[in-house]
């Protein structure tokens, strides 16, 4: 199963050792927890367990150094804040989209360590430690990346709210499949949607982006 | 020459050098490299985060609101009553309380924090079930009303409206705009005289969500339905929709001073948005700036100025005018921010055995939510003989409706394609045959309709695969085929275009509209170098800001037909000008010259000629400023434009599972400009058709009142391995470039579902009445055949 999206699932271990969607879990039984006896007992093991595996960060702001295309940044950020957040509202990187703001459209995609994640869905003080690439970084000194080029020259976007987000996925995607098959574009880039409609360019793009990349 | 023997015209074929060209979009880059700033990137200094109460109920009256607990907590900077104790909530998720803080998790916590207590209301959501047995209505008249009434081939119906009028008086005012537009759409000169002295009633307030409307009856549907020698019965129908833009609705609000707002917002409607905030909050129109450079998505869903909106400009006041953004979450965007009204319909339809249409018998309802689901009209584009239809409106609580590229047709065209193709199947005609039988129904454009089906047959390889229905393979995977046709309007809107030519040569343009991702900015550059005879890089284009001379707002397919025209006029007089200028050092009279490949030239001998460049520098200090407008003279755009669309899918028996294997679109819009861009809207409306096909619906709970589905992980849109191959075919060329730019947005979103559907009904043997063709509706269709079959 080699053509399925490697991307959102980085293999690493969270220096936290707590995704968001644990953080979600865990403060979903504790708001219920009054009406279900039973429960207490759980969520404070729950409780207990995450606290020791992170040492507790938080509520308050705590600093946060992120690694972001090759520039250490810092800021003050609540544990609570998304890698999404912190790059848009902190750094001004407004490349990667809040859409759905939870795992499903693939418009915030950065890459963590050269793999895609969805960066809704990453908290930021588990983004230390890690190389985080964005879209700005993709273009140098005013040059487009071929990819994007691609996607230019085959009109891979319309309102291109979602481009940046398919860029990267793309990218990614080129990384591991250089010579990509339709059928294995149709499931790598599968984790993105766009709502106007851009896919026939899209596939074209990454079909001259690996012609491309192979004549280079 | 004066203004008016201008010759404004589009350039002749051999004359385009970009018109009609295959060119990258103009902002393509910008966007791909990810520093397009939309709205919601939009963070002045010092912002604040706007969030709001969102009511849990669908129907309620506000009792109480305590917001003392978040007003003390640190951060928070505004809180803002939008609808205070005693206001009655239409829909869930409306917003009742807004708050401003310093970063945005504090403007949870406080929204958090605020205690609302409801006075809950009984809700009604069902938009589905038939009505039946509504009582005639005899209340006051409707201006549909009227319209439903009125027949042009029957004199008969002009007695039956105005007796009606008489007898049942109107609910509305007869001013005399009104009285224009009716003159002007042909109403008859003694319906307009019985409206003028027609009692105004007060409508019976009633709890029912039903509101009939009037019968429509044309020609003896009667009659003819006796003489049809084939006869077929059916329902269809899609559910409510929403318009799911990527980019969310919402603003950024700042006051700048005491009276003066700027807003940076989400919208399809620069040039008319400030006079909205005026009416909200009586801040003069001309003090309002609004600016937008991008947008992700509209799809018809923004051209208001939104409670939100209003509630981040009352919060960015109370906080001493700091800016305050508010973008809607996601399911606050699902739930409210756009939905397309629903349709369904149970259809009689008769032929002749040739396979001549003769009558057509409609029962149609749906929901626009608390308003007006605007009654598509049934048949659609194929005007059947005798007709006799009537509609239900069903006012639920399941949120307002938006317009929906193209509003009403794809319903519309659902149903009456729909119905159309069983009937074709129960004569056992190629559907592509029957419509062509039946081609003179579509009136005026059946020339187009029918070149159209013969170049889609073709790309689709529609004579090869098309099969007759039963008779799609043996296996567990049927394949199948469908077609529909489809119209839009899409005159130009208005449109003003400020054109400035300098002595240094460059050009710049400032116009109020707006690019949607349409490739609005890309035309303009094509149609303003073409005409100018220059590179579209030597132009600046400005846009996106009220500041610059209106253009309408970007609907209904105008914007193409709007902004060229003006872009056209205005090129044409700052040219005029500028050979004004420089005729006696070529020694001609200016009407002699011509501008092109960077030059000012004689007519026919090219040798006498200028560069651009030295044409301008003759300026001296004074630069050529002009103003093109739309409408204005000559006859640069036109309206009505026909569609053509196939499908071919695969059905999966055993699960149900319905695959894309293609679609062909064959459309028509005129002169196109921007080859490119215009190939796009195409493909675009297809994959939104397959989402809309076999995906979409706005799934509300009977029990709450509220939407189950307002995430992307089940509110589900097409994924790039959802959507098939597809073709797109652009007529152009004699009988269309000559008609000028006619809009593309909405066309191509038509016939989508139809055909589709069509080919489902094909592959399968049997009809999946209702949208979204989810697995479980083939199956349970499949049952229900194999059970009708059997008894």
């Amino acid at each position: 199963m080699d053509d399925l999206p490697e991307k959102k699932d980085p293999k690493r271990k969270p220096k936290s050792g707590m995704s968001r969607r644990n953080f979600l879990k865990i403060s979903g039984v504790s708001a219920v927890a009054p009406f279900a006896a039973p429960l207490i007992a759980a969520t404070s093991v729950l409780e207990v367990e995450a606290q020791a595996a992170t040492g507790m960060q938080g509520p308050g702001k705590v600093p946060v150094t992120l690694n972001v295309n090759g520039k250490n940044l810092n800021a003050q950020l609540e544990p609570r804040v998304t890698l999404l957040d912190a790059l848009r509202d902190q750094f001004e990187l407004t490349g990667a989209k809040r859409v759905c703001d939870r795992g499903t459209c693939g418009a915030c995609t950065v890459h963590l360590d050269g793999k895609a994640v969805y960066s809704c869905s990453v908290l930021a003080i588990d983004a230390q430690g890690h190389q985080i690439t964005t879209i700005e970084s993709l273009s140098q000194d005013g040059k487009l990346h071929p990819l994007q080029q691609a996607f230019v020259d085959n009109d891979a976007q319309q309102c291109g709210f979602c481009t940046p987000g398919f860029v990267m996925a793309c990218k990614a995607f080129l990384d591991h499949h250089p010579n990509p098959t339709m059928e294995q574009i149709k499931h790598g880039v599968s984790g993105n949607f766009c709502r106007c409609g851009t896919y026939a360019g899209i596939r074209a793009a990454l079909m001259q982006a690996a012609k491309t990349a192979k004549g280079a | 020459m004066a203004d008016n023997e201008r010759d404004y015209s589009w350039p002749a074929p051999e004359k385009r050098s970009l018109i009609g060209k295959r060119l990258n979009r103009v902002d393509g880059p910008l966007k791909a490299a990810g520093k397009a700033k939309y709205t919601y990137d939009v963070h002045p200094p010092g912002m604040l985060f706007g969030k709001g109460v969102r009511s849990p109920y669908a129907h309620a009256k506000v009792a109480s609101i305590d917001t003392s607990a978040a007003e003390k907590m640190p951060g928070v900077k505004a809180i803002h009553i939008i609808q205070g104790p005693g206001s009655e909530i239409q829909w869930a998720g409306d917003y009742v309380v807004e708050v401003a803080a310093v970063d945005e998790p504090t403007a949870r916590d406080a929204v958090r924090a605020i205690k609302v207590e409801y006075q809950p209301l009984p809700h009604f959501l069902d938009d589905f079930t038939e009505p039946k047995n509504l009582p005639e209505d005899n209340g006051p008249l409707s201006p549909r009303d009227i319209f439903n009434m009125l027949d042009d081939d029957d004199p008969e119906s002009t007695k039956r409206a105005v007796s009606a009028i008489q007898q049942r008086g109107i609910k509305f005012q007869v001013t005399p705009q009104l009285v224009e537009r009716m003159k002007s759409n042909e109403v008859p000169e003694e319906v307009i005289k019985a409206l003028q002295s027609a009692p105004m009633k007060e409508e019976q307030k009633t709890d029912s969500p039903y509101q009939k409307e009037a019968e429509t009856v044309k020609g003896d549907p009667d009659a003819a339905f006796k003489q049809a020698e084939v006869i077929s019965e059916g329902v269809y129908g899609c559910p409510v929709i929403t318009h799911c833009c990527m980019e969310s609705h919402g603003s950024i609000a700042e006051w700048t001073d005491d009276n003066h707002l700027m807003v940076h917002i989400s919208t399809q409607n620069i040039s008319a948005s400030a006079p909205q905030y005026f009416q909200a909050l009586s801040i003069p129109a001309g003090n309002v700036h609004i600016h937008q450079d991008h947008i992700g998505g509209g799809f018809g869903s923004k051209f208001g100025v939104d409670r939100w909106d209003i509630a981040a400009a009352n919060a960015s006041k109370k906080a001493g005018g700091k800016p305050v953004r508010h973008m809607l979450e996601r399911d606050a965007e699902l739930e409210m921010a756009g939905s397309r009204p629903s349709f369904y319909g149970r259809v009689k339809v008769g032929a002749k055995k040739d396979g001549t249409l003769v009558a057509w018998e409609s029962h149609t309802w749906g929901t626009g939510g608390p308003g007006s689901a605007g009654a598509p009209q049934v048949p659609y584009v194929v005007n059947v003989p005798a007709i006799r239809r009537q509609y239900v409106n069903v006012r639920t609580h399941t949120g307002p409706a938006r317009a929906w590229r193209a509003p009403s047709h794809p319903q519309a065209c659902l149903i009456t394609m729909g119905a159309l193709e069983d009937l074709a199947a129960k004569l056992q005609m190629d559907p592509v045959d029957f419509l062509l039988k039946n081609i003179e129904l579509t009136g005026t454009r059946a020339n187009v309709y029918s070149e159209e089906l013969k170049i889609a047959s073709e790309l689709m390889g529609w004579k090869q695969k098309w099969r007759p229905r039963g008779q799609n393979g043996s296996g567990p995977v049927k394949r199948g085929l469908g077609v529909s046709i489809h119209t839009w309007g899409g005159r130009g809107h208005s449109s003003d275009c400020a054109l400035t030519l300098h002595p240094d040569s460059s050009v710049d343009i400032k116009m109020g509209t707006q690019d949607l991702g349409t490739g609005t900015r890309t035309a303009i550059l094509m149609v303003a170098a073409d005409s100018l005879g220059i590179p579209m890089e030597q132009i600046q284009l400005n846009i996106g800001d009220n500041q610059y001379p209106p253009s309408g707002p970007s609907g209904g397919s105008t914007t193409i037909g709007g902004v060229s025209a003006s872009t056209r006029r205005a090129s044409v007089d700052a040219l005029h000008a500028l050979f004004e200028k420089i005729a006696p050092a070529l020694g001609a009279q200016p009407g002699d010259l011509e501008a092109a490949n960077g030059k000012i030239q004689v007519k026919g001998n090219p040798a006498k000629s200028m560069s651009w460049k030295n044409a301008c520098a003759r300026l001296g200090a004074q630069p050529i400023q002009v103003v093109g407008k739309n409408p204005g003279p000559g006859n640069l755009i036109d309206s009505g434009v026909g569609g053509a669309m196939m499908a071919d899918v695969s059905v999966d028996t055993e699960t149900g599972i319905v695959k894309m294997n293609k679609m062909v679109c064959v459309q028509d819009c005129g002169l196109v400009i921007s080859m490119k861009t215009a190939e796009s809207q195409c493909y675009g409306a297809m994959i939104m058709g397959i989402a809309s096909t076999l995906y979409e619906e706005k799934i509300m709970d009977p029990q709450t009142g509220r939407m189950v589905n307002p995430t992307m992980d089940f509110y589900r849109l097409a994924g790039i391995g959802d959507v098939g191959d597809l073709v797109v075919h652009m007529m152009t060329g004699k009988g269309y470039d000559e008609r000028g730019p006619i809009g593309l947005g909405e066309p191509p979103t038509v016939s989508p579902m139809a055909s589709i559907s069509n080919a489902v009904a094909n592959a399968i043997g049997v009809r999946v009445p209702f949208m979204p063709i989810t697995p479980d509706r083939v199956l349970a269709a499949l049952n229900q055949g194999a059970n009708h079959a059997a008894g």
